[in-house]
């Protein structure tokens, strides 16, 4: 049914009565997917053509897709056609007046991460006009990235100022037929992060998620795009480690990372979307894709991720070592708590000659938790040189729950090295007894193992970032043990 | 300083201590000798805290209060320390951190400030030097990869650093070679002063060359059958543990 793209009024008739934009800008969609939905999630963004032609072949493609059934996970059968695809961003009227609304545990949360207190509202969704001004930080913050060339907006404002560049790498690294979860991302992404990095430029400051102006509600299908021009330098942070809650159960969101000859791309997330309660119900299905295409050669993408939120996380970073030289790296810390489940890892395709990969995880289980780590190296071909080393460390705390590892290895070229080191270690009593024999709390005993697990990973995350993430593990562990 | 009346403690409902009874003074050293399996262990772990091991009945009083009442970290920050028989290791965990997060939770129990960076290496490295420990031990993870020698120093050394009212040290002395038996027993005898007590968990007389003790028991099945001076120790290395048993029965 290859329609004309109509105005949105027509369009909009078909299906509903009368007043429907007005509804959808303050209610958003009924729930359901069509392809009318998509027509509408594009007509509501005021999208140019080709987004809209790509949109609907992502949703025809997704259509005929299965979703996957072979992660370690478990969870009953999404229902597609009972979420609303377009949320209308909440209104002031809707969200806490100050922080006296808000769940105390949650503030108590704050405490523990200490999260500054002028940016507590802001995470716990007080209307930010109420609570302080963030227009003047924004502002020198936009003013100097805008000096360095840099672009760093929205998503569906580099849709509407840099429809050329959108159009040129949108979906060159995650194509929409690339898995279930991508296609659906696709074809109703509601909005997410854009950068360029112009070439020879090092981005004068560490971009983060969390400063961008209306980061907030992007919704559960979100879409970044990151590209690094030649010989560009760019630090991406993504998240923050204050409690993400939504009423959306399904996230799906879509990375992908562009690093052209020379370029440098490093991308660090904390996740801690809601797990659940103590008994598994409620939480967040994380099903992201990412990916990044180190396209130029000598460049270099390397991922950095603490997850430790959503019930289930399914989420594998990788990267295409395209360019001769190119380096792709992956750094991990998965905390699967209570029912949480993670099936994480990554894939480093080494395509260039001389191209290298590292690959560093670090699961770590506790209460009935199941965690996994799944990972492919592949080296083709043609990848002369090519060398891996992986490492990955599993540690288990309690007796309930598991660890699993799926390494695969697909090696077409002799001249590889690829090195795979595994081990699983548990917090044993008597470990936790020795410290508290020399007058250290249990909790503090764990955290201190716990830290000591990971370092190889914090090392790698930028400073204040690495701060942050200890804290969130020490409080995503709380009660772990005992 | 510690009281301990006609205790009785199992682990696994297996009953190893039955009415065990023992009094340590401040600045005096007791050595508890036995053979295997005659409950010297489990009398360390249970002045320690161990939550493994029942206690069923007895008294434990530790400087007039009820020790049992004590978690395993409170018993430590009140000043009661166990050198283990068999120091775990905790790989990644830095040496150096663990000492200080002890020595820190210590000195927070007792209403001091944290210790600062420079004054902790500076007592560190002296406390080490005693000992005949390279400094590069505080860099590596918790006893791991450490040699049984090591291990016991390193033992001593947090010891030193704590500086316990009470000590008891598990066979201290098993698998060590003679340098390592004197370093350690001179780090022992460093720390003998009228306010602490030192309770020895020993096997063998050895130790007992370097360490002389004001007090010998001799422990058979989870009992204390015999007391006396440092020469009950060589009596015994003399007659063998076949001679306590008969004795105990007789």
């Amino acid at each position: 049914m290859a329609t004309e793209p109509e105005n949105l009024e027509q369009l909009v008739n078909r299906r509903y009565k009368h007043g429907f934009v007005t509804d959808i800008a303050s209610e958003g969609l009924p729930p359901g997917l069509d392809e009318d939905v998509v027509r509408a999630i594009s007509a509501i963004k005021q999208e140019p053509e080709f987004l809209l032609e790509w949109r609907l072949r992502a949703y025809r493609l997704w259509r005929e897709m299965a979703e996957p059934d072979w992660a370690h996970v478990h969870y009953p059968k999404i229902d597609y056609d009972a979420i609303s695809y377009y949320s209308a961003p909440k209104s002031d009227k809707d969200r806490p007046k100050s922080l006296d609304e808000v769940d105390p545990k949650l503030l108590e949360t704050y405490d523990k991460l200490g999260i500054p207190l002028h940016e507590r509202a802001k995470l716990a969704g007080v209307a930010v006009d109420a609570v302080f001004d963030s227009v003047s930080v924004a502002t020198t913050f936009k003013k100097k990235l805008a000096d360095a060339g840099v672009i760093f907006c929205s998503f569906s404002e580099a849709v509407r100022e840099h429809p050329e560049l959108v159009r040129k790498y949108l979906g060159s690294v995650v194509p929409q037929r690339d898995n279930f979860f991508a296609a659906l991302n696709s074809a109703v992404f509601s909005d997410g992060s854009f950068v360029y990095i112009p070439k020879g430029v090092r981005c004068p400051m560490e971009l983060s998620t969390y400063f961008r102006i209306n980061a907030a509600n992007t919704g559960q299908f979100e879409r970044t795009l990151i590209v690094a021009d030649e010989g560009s330098h760019v630090s991406y942070l993504e998240g923050c480690t204050a409690p993400m809650r939504d009423e959306n159960q399904l996230h799906a969101a879509v990375v992908e990372l562009v690093a052209l000859k020379d370029a440098e791309i490093k991308y660090s997330t904390v996740q801690n979307w809601y797990p659940g309660d103590e008994e598994g119900r409620g939480g967040i299905y994380n099903f992201v894709t990412k990916r990044g295409d180190c396209r130029g050669a000598n460049s270099k993408i390397s991922w950095t991720q603490v997850e430790t939120g959503s019930a289930i996380t399914w989420k594998y970073p990788s990267c295409i070592l395209r360019g001769d030289n190119s380096v792709g790296e992956f750094y991990s810390v998965a905390v699967a708590n209570n029912y949480q489940q993670a099936d994480t890892g990554t894939k480093m395709i080494h395509i260039g000659r001389n191209t290298r990969s590292t690959i560093v995880s670090k699961g770590i289980s506790a209460g009935k938790a199941q965690n996994a780590y799944r990972g492919l190296v592949r080296v083709m071909p043609q990848a002369e040189g090519a060398r891996n080393h992986t490492q990955c460390d599993s540690l288990l705390i309690g007796k309930e729950c598991g660890a699993h590892t799926f390494p695969y290895m697909e090696i077409r070229n002799p001249t590889a090295k690829v090195e795979h080191e595994a081990t699983t270690s548990k917090i044993s009593a008597d470990q936790l007894f020795y410290c508290r024999q020399r007058g250290i709390a249990e909790e503090d005993a764990v955290n201190m193992i716990v830290n000591g697990f990971c370092k190889e990973v914090f090392n790698e995350l930028p400073m204040e970032f690495a701060v942050e993430a200890q804290a969130l593990l020490n409080v995503s562990l709380e009660g772990a043990v005992g | 300083m510690l009281d301990i009346k006609d205790l009785h403690a199992a682990i696994g409902g297996n009953e190893i201590l039955r009415g065990l009874s023992l009094a340590v003074g401040a600045g005096e050293v007791h050595a508890i000798m036995g053979p295997n399996g005659s409950g010297k262990s489990t009398l360390a772990q249970v002045i320690a805290g161990h939550e493994d091991y029942e206690v069923t009945s007895g008294s434990v009083q530790y400087e007039g209060r009820d020790l049992l009442e004590l978690a395993p970290e409170e018993r430590a920050r009140e000043g009661i320390f166990l050198g283990f028989q068999y120091p775990v290791e905790i790989p990644g965990v830095n040496n150096a951190y663990l000492l200080k997060a002890a020595v820190n939770a210590k000195r927070q129990h007792e209403g001091k400030d944290e210790i600062d960076a420079f004054e902790f290496l500076k007592l560190a490295r002296e406390k080490m030097a005693a000992l005949g420990m390279d400094p590069k031990f505080l860099n590596r993870g918790v006893n791991e990869g450490f040699s049984g020698g090591e291990k016991k120093r390193n033992e001593i050394l947090q010891m030193a650093m704590l500086e316990p009212k009470l000590a008891v040290l598990d066979e201290t002395d098993s698998g060590l070679d003679i340098d390592a038996l004197k370093a350690v027993a001179e780090g022992v005898n460093a720390l003998r002063s009228p306010e602490r007590a030192i309770v020895l968990v020993t096997h063998y007389q050895r130790l007992l060359d370097y360490i002389e003790p004001d007090r010998v028991h001799v422990l058979s099945e989870g009992r204390i059958v015999r007391s006396g001076d440092k020469s009950l120790a060589l009596e015994l290395e003399e007659k063998g543990y076949e001679w306590v048993r008969e004795a105990a029965n007789a």
